[in-house]
């Protein structure tokens, strides 16, 4: 065992696969030689061959496109989008045409790639470096969408999702990084996808996090049970599609209550998801609304102001205390 | 046995050696001592505001900043070929052309620290604020130029981006727009070598980037990028073509960036070496222009002094604006989504506010 930050996590992950499986590819801008901005891919050229671990031409659809192309050949390409503002360059190749493949060719060709990309705020990033896109991937069918919020899950939830034969988005949240260790097995092991994790149990209300979030919901729950004697639990949901709802209902149906909180924008996004999850499952569980504690439906705030924008301790605070008086 | 299947590269255009002597004469651009002199200020004064800048970055006095230091031939010598009306599309580097195009300095600043207010472009000044997305300028610049062809005025839409840019999508698509439609456009893609870490031998097979114009029908030309006569020479005819109505060009500047890609946190010595940086230092643009300058008595140390005090002056003063500039808000940025704003989001602000005054 050893304590590792999430991109030692991530980089001891890719290691283990590419000697674990040939037909993993890893590819991106900058990944090779310079072993990626954020030294994810520290190394892996130099251990497995510019064959195998390599830079690509500045180009995200290129990049998407190529993953396609390897994988209907039986490769198992881990592309990485440098940011993932920058995914939109390369939406058609994840949105249109990857995660369509099985579906268009009736299970003849699919499409096992993982797109890892940085994403999230409070790195006072520029624009399009931070952005919360990972809703428009959910709303993708044939997508999955994995965010870890600790560097154990990221491990795991990155071995099964090159393992997985479909397209996976995996995001990393930036201010996660190297912002704590965790002790993490030296060995290869997996964290199933789309399983919710309770990372806080508590019997008065729920708080549903993904991300960032998880740290920020953990600390206001546990500010909270301080101050107020509520004991909330916290889920980290770690895949947001497919979204595990038994986990979600199981808790409601014992709290009663529930908050949602994301640091995408407000509407139409993961929240609303689980919101609406949990109201044709559980309503008449519910002692109160569930509420959804977002930022407003703004462009992702730029970095002077990203921290006010974002929600915090407080704003979680605040959102289980709207929720606890109704 | 000859091969049909021959690249033919474009040529090279290079007005002063890298010491400062004339080696091709007819291309000598036709600019008065003070416009000489001129652009050899910018160059100096932008040298020295980009060593402070880089600084102030290191002390977290400004934000994002891409330095710019060996690529000021390229980037003030284009812009000085343009007019005031004429507009630019920049990459994220390309500040100096923004702010000689008329772009305030303390702005350039606001928008490093990730302040809205930097992309304020004030009124008459015609640019965009610089762009993230890599090659997302290129096929803008396709749209304003074809405004003005419709709307039958003779400005020019310039628009930059790096070797990297080159390989994108977008860059096909707005050079090829710009050919089909023969739009007063000029493409100036500034080679610096390196895109963040990656060689421009890994970019692409192509043995120089202007030849990227071929495909597309439209003029392309390799110039030295560290030679500041060349790069106006070329750039001049393409933006007076252009102004004509015969068309777009496609320039490729070869350049060299000397520091790191950005200042957050790229170490370009993970990827080049120090004889690689002191061959491109050979050919600084700054004292090859001086050398022809002082040897037409048209430059001399005060004249220096004077242009990196002012360099020095420029930034202090604009670093006390920016400063002293009323902080961003988020009730402000809500504001600023729409034309007017939606119910919606006028109650967001309200929970906004709300959510933010529980300690």
């Amino acid at each position: 065992m050893a304590q590792m930050t999430l991109i030692q996590a991530v980089t001891n992950a890719l290691d283990l696969e590419l000697a674990r499986d040939k037909n993993v590819l890893v590819f991106g801008e900058d990944v090779g030689h310079n072993g990626g901005v954020f030294r994810v891919t520290e190394g892996l050229q130099k251990k497995y061959g510019v064959n195998r671990v390599f830079d690509t031409p500045l180009a995200e659809s290129g990049i998407g496109g190529l993953a396609t192309g390897l994988a209907i050949q039986g490769f198992r390409p881990v592309a990485e989008i440098q940011f993932f503002g920058f995914v939109f360059e390369t939406m058609d190749q994840i949105a249109g045409q990857a995660s369509r493949m099985r579906y268009r060719t009736n299970g003849r060709y699919h499409c096992p790639i993982v797109y890892r990309a940085p994403y999230g705020g409070g790195i006072k990033a520029p624009e399009l470096h931070s952005d919360n896109l990972e809703g428009l991937f959910a709303q993708s069918p044939g997508m999955k969408v994995v965010i870890p919020s600790n560097p154990y899950d990221a491990k795991g939830l990155l071995i099964s999702a090159i393992r997985d034969d479909d397209p996976v988005l995996f995001l990393e949240h930036m201010k996660l990084h190297r912002s704590f260790r965790q002790e993490v097995p030296d060995e290869a092991y997996t964290v199933p996808l789309g399983v919710a994790n309770v990372v806080r149990e508590g019997k008065d209300v729920t708080v549903v996090a993904y991300g960032a979030m998880v740290q920020t919901a953990l600390k206001a729950a546990d500010e909270w049970a301080k101050s107020a004697g509520i004991q909330a639990e916290v889920i980290d949901l770690r895949t947001i599609s497919p979204l595990d709802t038994e986990t979600i209902v199981k808790s409601v149906k014992k709290t009663h209550r529930a908050v949602v909180v994301q640091e995408a924008q407000k509407s139409a996004g993961i929240a609303a998801e689980v919101v609406a999850q949990i109201n044709e499952n559980a309503l008449y569980h519910l002692e109160a609304p569930v509420i959804r504690i977002a930022p407003p439906d703004t462009v992702f705030a730029f970095p002077m102001i990203e921290d006010e924008w974002i929600p915090d301790v407080n704003t979680v605070k605040h959102g289980l205390e709207t929720v606890m008086s109704l | 046995m000859s091969t049909v299947l021959e690249t033919k590269p474009a040529s090279f255009v290079q007005v002063l050696s890298p010491d400062g002597s004339v080696v091709d004469r007819d291309l000598l651009p036709n600019l008065s001592d003070d416009q000489l002199r001129q652009l050899m200020y910018r160059m100096v004064f932008t040298r020295t505001w980009d060593q402070r800048a880089v600084k102030l970055t290191r002390q977290g006095r400004l934000g994002f900043y891409a330095p710019v230091s060996g690529q000021e031939a390229s980037m003030l010598a284009s812009e000085f070929a343009t007019n005031e009306e004429d507009f630019i599309l920049p990459g994220y580097r390309d500040i100096p052309q923004c702010v000689f195009h008329g772009w305030p300095m303390y702005q350039a600043f606001l928008y490093s620290r990730g302040h809205q207010h930097g992309g304020e472009v004030p009124e008459g000044v015609n640019i965009l604020p610089p762009q993230i997305i890599i090659g997302a300028q290129i096929v803008q610049a396709s749209g304003v130029a074809m405004a003005f062809k419709l709307k039958g005025e003779r400005r020019v839409a310039l628009t930059y981006t790096g070797d990297g840019g080159s390989s994108q999508g977008d860059f096909y698509e707005g050079v090829n727009f710009a050919g089909a439609f023969k739009l007063p456009a000029v493409f100036i893609v500034q080679n610096n070598q390196f895109a963040i870490s990656v060689p421009v031998r890994l970019q692409t097979a192509a043995e120089t980037l202007a030849q990227k114009a071929v495909a597309a029908g439209i003029p392309g030309i390799q110039v030295d990028g560290m030679d500041a006569l060349a790069v106006y020479a070329v750039t001049k005819e393409a933006v007076d073509r252009a102004r004509a109505g015969e068309g777009p060009t496609l320039i490729e500047t070869v350049t060299f960036r000397y520091g790191p890609h950005t200042m957050s946190g790229d170490d370009p010595t993970r990827y080049r070496t120090k004889d690689l940086e002191s061959e491109w230092e050979i050919r600084d643009p700054l004292v090859r222009f001086r050398k022809y300058l002082e040897s037409k008595n048209l430059w001399t140390e005060s004249d220096e002094n004077q242009a990196i005090e002012d360099g020095k002056n420029a930034v202090t003063e604009a670093l006390k604006q920016a400063d002293s500039h009323p902080k961003m808000s988020v009730p402000h940025l809500i504001d600023s989504m729409f034309a007017e704003l939606p119910a919606k989001l006028k109650a967001q602000k309200e929970e906004y506010l709300a959510s933010r005054e529980v300690k």
